[in-house]
């Protein structure tokens, strides 16, 4: 690791500021960046940490909304936010280990946007709401790509506003090795409305199945799922699974999680 | 048996109080005054020609103590191979020299060629990058077929075809062999890989240089399995360091399943770095370059034929195998797949011929080595498979057809027609003993309650004999090895009573520490609270060849036995002199030297005394002091046993396997701690789940390594499996060694494999996908799921 400057603002403000520094990075939970750092693929001259910020932790629920601040970390949501939404604390508990969980945070994954990582399922697979000090961004334009996101240099995730679906379900089949989604759906089921998110499995990231919400749409059960067929263009593939393979599970968790709803 | 453990008690490890509370002592944890930090720079492409080394920038970085490039071990010897292995036609082996840094090419991703010392780790590493290497890369050589096939592409210039060697065992039966197979009513054909691994132990390498310039003494700290190897390897073949020149200290070494046992160029490299700057160097590898330069494991293309008639009796088995030895020969290389695995290939079968052909191919990859079970996972694993592929063919139930085959126990001592002499086992007992424990009967049952989950389960099994305790040193010279095999040991009784043993073994995780104390509390009748064991420092111990190949306690742990043996007659003689007696007349037993039909003894702790107080004594006829030392070399290999079984839950979704079950009925002699052999058992059965369903080294086209962090080589955990259920009871003890003990360490991984494999292809069959055959290992999700859409 190479030398670097650290600095641990109190408010959003002040983490603005330091960010607009030469050479300055958010760090969050840490646990994507800093083995990034020790391995020497990254030296950002100085660390702006962000988990000190009081106004942007913790979870709560008002209107049907739950909120979750940008620097909660994942053990934090797969506790507070059980009583509000299951689906989503049961995400965040399932996220890596324990001590990935206690450090990791909700905007440093959602800002990494890994094309494996869990959280983007719920966000996108919800509809959620992703704040920063700047704006929020519906979470169908928040993700742009693998590892690419709307975010501005510089622009601090403060929040996410999850809309509670009436039902859902997150079910995540493994890469065997890093224990990453090779495939994870999410499924939300909001009135005659529904949303499947998909992560793990697309080399653009998180992305909507359309075709599956709109056959749950009208038939909301393991049938609807069954009928159809995914492409395994665009899909990952890798050591842990051919494209078709993902291709042939994110139909399976689908069914599995519409099942689990 | 003594009251705090003596033999057949589970004694709790006491190394384990340092272990679990931070104070065990790695290389790592020691720091020496004024020490330097070195970094290697490593190649990045797998085949290059190195056309210079600019280090000139880098030695004008901050805090640089020196950098050595291979330019400056030239002189200086090569790694050598511990095995000789000659080719079908007779002629030599190849042998390239295997330089401390690469010279002239690079041949791996991860070969090092430049050590940069600095002040601090962060220096060194920033100089390291600072090295101009002018490296010209060249095709790779990863496949093997290609390797052999494309003269054009070579890892070494002066080996045209890549190959090592073209071993015939027994080249004599070959005719013989082939025309069984030709002749005989049903052949069974299968090609499987025997897939390559990682070592992944818990702790890296790390080594420390220490040159003394007052006394011209070299010093070496370095996590090995067998210090005096090591020290013998630097002194007679690299550096040319007299060895009363060089202590070689393994201390507290966290793991090594073989990646240990062998001298890496890091240890020459800190030696020559540190009489260069006259002050100690320290390296400690990262988790990255573990996985690009320990020694891997396995990696075998096999092709085997097992020639029966219709009723599944062995009539002859041949197999072609082609065995990754990566970019150098490490030093039990040729060993491996030959001497360890050829030899093994009659299994506990009493199959009449069988010839082995193993082609060992040099690739631009990490050197592959002895791994836990070290070739005889990959036989037993090509043997299991191809018996169960038969009994498929044949519809016969595979306990039957295996009992069929086995060795009776009446047959033993059994010569095999690959060149060992089985001393004892009963294989029946076993795989008797398994049906129970694993209440194979009621397998439909839960197939059934299996199937309610939507789950297919399938049983599998593994009956295999392994060749353990390496070795007897005649037998391993007449194959080919160029150093001796037996192990030493001194048993130190001090003045007060207590006892010290300095063995040649190495504890690396085994547990010596409290296995050999119930040995010694045993046999003397003293608390085992009163031994302490001695490991690891060649300045400390006799000379020992260290533990691997599960050699600990029957040859290591018999060497105890003869110096304690030694230890009793002395303790006659003193005893016969203090009692006025004569030595015939004196009995040992439970601790106490006693007078035949007398009351008049002597306490141990009472003779030890006497021995460094030697008032009186007859000093002509007897000398003063307690401690004796012996070498012991076995009379032949120990041939533990074993029965397992799987079975496994498959996901028919996704293919994922899960191990529902798993039994062992093992046959290791006589067992010293059952806790702890349970604990081997567990461990090796992991490791071996781990090569069947989880682990496999990668490598693309260019030689880079796909799989070189844990985000996508896999690790077993915890979670994947299930509580095993292990037996040993069924023993028959070992022969020719006073313990009757056979060595336990590696039979998980050598025997587990196959059931697994077999229970996922009987899933798979049960549910109706009779076209999958063979699928190769590890069987991921992803595996099983493309054979069942075939």
């Amino acid at each position: 690791m190479h030398n670097f400057e650290f600095v641990k603002p109190s408010s959003v403000a002040e983490a603005v500021k330091a960010l607009g520094a030469e050479g300055a990075q958010p760090l969050s939970g840490g646990q994507t960046l800093l083995p990034t750092m020790k391995q020497r693929l990254a030296a950002p001259g100085l660390l702006v940490s962000l988990t000190g910020i009081s106004e942007i932790r913790g979870v709560c629920l008002a209107d049907g909304v739950v909120s979750v601040g940008g620097a909660t970390a994942h053990a934090v949501v797969a506790k507070e936010a059980a009583r509000y939404f299951p689906a989503l604390a049961a995400l965040a508990g399932g996220i890596g280990d324990p001590a990935v969980r206690s450090r990791g945070t909700i905007g440093g994954s959602l800002a990494n946007n890994d094309p494996s990582a869990c959280y983007p399922a719920a966000v996108l697979g919800a509809g959620a709401m992703v704040l920063t000090n700047k704006r929020k961004i519906a979470a169908d334009d928040f993700f742009q790509g693998m590892f690419t996101t709307a975010l501005d240099e510089g622009e601090i995730i403060t929040g996410v506003d999850f809309p509670v679906p009436e039902k859902a379900a997150y079910v995540k089949f493994e890469q065997p090795a890093s224990r990453f989604a090779l495939c994870a759906v999410f499924v939300a089921k909001f009135g005659h409305k529904v949303r499947v998110a998909v992560t793990g499995a697309s080399g653009d990231g998180v992305f909507r199945w359309t075709e599956a919400e709109a056959a749950l749409a009208t038939n909301f059960s393991r049938d609807a799922v069954a009928g159809l067929s995914l492409s395994g263009d665009g899909m990952i593939s890798d050591l842990h699974g051919t494209a078709a393979y993902r291709a042939a599970m994110v139909k399976v968790m689908t069914s599995r999680a519409v099942s689990a709803c | 048996m003594p009251k705090d453990g003596g033999i057949g008690a589970s004694t709790v490890r006491r190394e384990d109080i340092r272990f679990l509370t931070g104070k065990g002592r790695y290389t790592a944890d020691i720091n020496l005054r004024g020490q330097g930090y070195a970094c290697f720079a490593r190649s990045e492409v797998a085949n290059g020609r190195i056309n210079g080394i600019d280090t000139a920038a880098a030695r004008a970085m901050p805090g640089v103590l020196t950098i050595m490039t291979g330019e400056d071990f030239v002189a200086m010897g090569g790694n050598p191979a511990g095995w000789f292995i000659p080719n079908r036609d007779g002629t030599p082996m190849k042998e390239p020299k295997r330089p401390v840094l690469a010279h002239g090419k690079v041949r791996h991703v991860g070969d090092a060629y430049a050590i940069v010392v600095a002040e601090t780790l962060e220096q060194a590493r920033d100089a390291a990058a600072a090295i101009e290497a002018d490296i010209t890369e060249l095709p790779a050589v990863v496949n093997m077929a290609q390797a052999v096939a494309n003269s054009a592409n070579r890892v070494h210039d002066e080996i045209a075809d890549n190959v090592c060697f073209d071993w015939g065992w027994i080249e004599d039966n070959r005719a013989a062999v082939d025309a069984a197979i030709k002749a005989a009513p049903h052949v069974t054909t299968l090609e499987l890989v025997n897939n390559r691994l990682i070592p992944n132990a818990m702790e890296p390498r790390a080594s420390i240089g220490d040159f003394d310039s007052g006394t011209g003494d070299y010093r070496l700290h370095t996590t090995s399995q067998n210090p005096h190897l090591t020290r013998l390897l630097i002194s007679a073949f690299v550096m040319a360091i007299p060895e009363n020149k060089l202590t070689v200290i393994a201390p507290d070494v966290g793991g090594g399943f073989g990646s240990k046992i062998y001298h890496y160029g890091e240890e020459a490299a800190v030696l020559a770095a540190s009489k260069a700057i006259n002050r100690p160097v320290k390296w400690v590898a990262d988790r990255s370059e573990s996985f690009l330069s320990d020694a891997h494991g396995r990696d075998h293309v096999t092709k085997i034929e097992l020639a029966t008639d219709l009723k599944g009796n062995f009539l002859a088995l041949r197999t072609e195998t082609m065995a990754n030895v990566g970019a150098y020969l490490s030093n039990f290389a040729t060993a491996t797949p030959t001497f360890l695995h050829g030899t093994l290939m009659a299994g506990p079968y009493k199959t009449p011929l069988v010839y082995v052909n193993v082609k060992a191919v040099f690739t631009n990859t990490a050197p592959v080595d002895a791994y836990r079970g070290a070739g005889r996972p990959e036989a037993t694993y090509s043997i299991e498979r191809v018996v169960d592929k038969m009994c498929r063919e044949l519809n016969l139930d595979p306990i039957a057809v295996r009992r069929a085959n086995f060795i009776a126990p009446e047959q033993f001592p059994y010569t095999t027609p690959v060149g060992l002499v089985y001393d004892t086992g009963n294989y029946g007992a076993t795989l008797d003993k398994l049906v129970q424990i694993g209440k194979l009967g009621s397998f439909d049952a839960r197939a059934k309650e299996s199937a309610a989950k939507g789950k297919l389960r399938g049983l599998g099994l593994s009956t295999w004999v392994e060749a353990c305790g390496i070795a007897p040193s005649n037998l391993v010279g007449a194959l080919g090895a160029r150093v001796g095999l037996f192990d030493a040991a001194t048993v130190r009784v001090n003045a007060t009573g207590n006892i010290s043993v300095m063995t040649g073994a190495h504890s690396h995780g085994q547990g010596h520490e409290t296995v050999f104390a119930q040995l010694v509390a045993e046999q003397l009748g003293v608390p085992a609270s009163t031994v302490d064991i001695v490991h690891g420092d060649t300045s400390k111990i006799p000379f020992g060849m260290g533990s691997y190949g599960s050699r600990s306690l029957v040859v290591a742990g018999s060497a105890i036995v003869k110096s304690l043996d030694k230890i009793v007659a002395k303790g006659k003689k003193i005893a016969a002199h203090m009692l006025e007696a004569a030595e015939g007349e004196i009995q040992f037993a439970d601790g106490n030297f006693s007078v035949s039909g007398t009351n008049r003894s002597k306490t141990f702790g009472e003779i030890a005394f006497s021995a460094y107080v030697p008032h009186n004594y007859p000093l002509a006829t007897l000398e003063p002091g307690l401690e004796e030392t012996s070498f012991y070399d076995p009379g032949n290999f120990t041939y533990p046993a074993g029965a397992y079984a799987c079975e496994v839950e498959l996901d028919p979704e996704t293919g994922r396997v899960e191990i529902a079950s798993f039994a062992c009925a093992d046959d290791f002699g006589n067992v010293m701690n059952p806790m702890i052999v349970n604990g081997q058992v567990h461990g090796g059965v992991a490791q071996g789940i781990g090569q069947a369903l989880l682990e496999a080294a990668a490598y693309d086209e260019n030689g880079q390594l796909l799989t070189g962090s844990y985000m996508d080589y896999t690790m077993p955990r915890a979670d994947d499996f299930p509580m095993f259920n292990v037996d040993h009871s069924c023993n028959t003890p070992c022969t020719h060694n006073p313990l009757g003990a056979k060595g336990c360490g590696e039979a998980g991984t050598i025997g587990s494999p196959p059931a697994v494999v077999n229970a996922v292809i009987d899933a798979l069959h049960r549910a109706g996908h009779t076209h999958i055959t063979h699928i190769d290992m590890p069987l991921t999700p992803a595996r099983v799921w493309a054979a069942m859409q075939a």
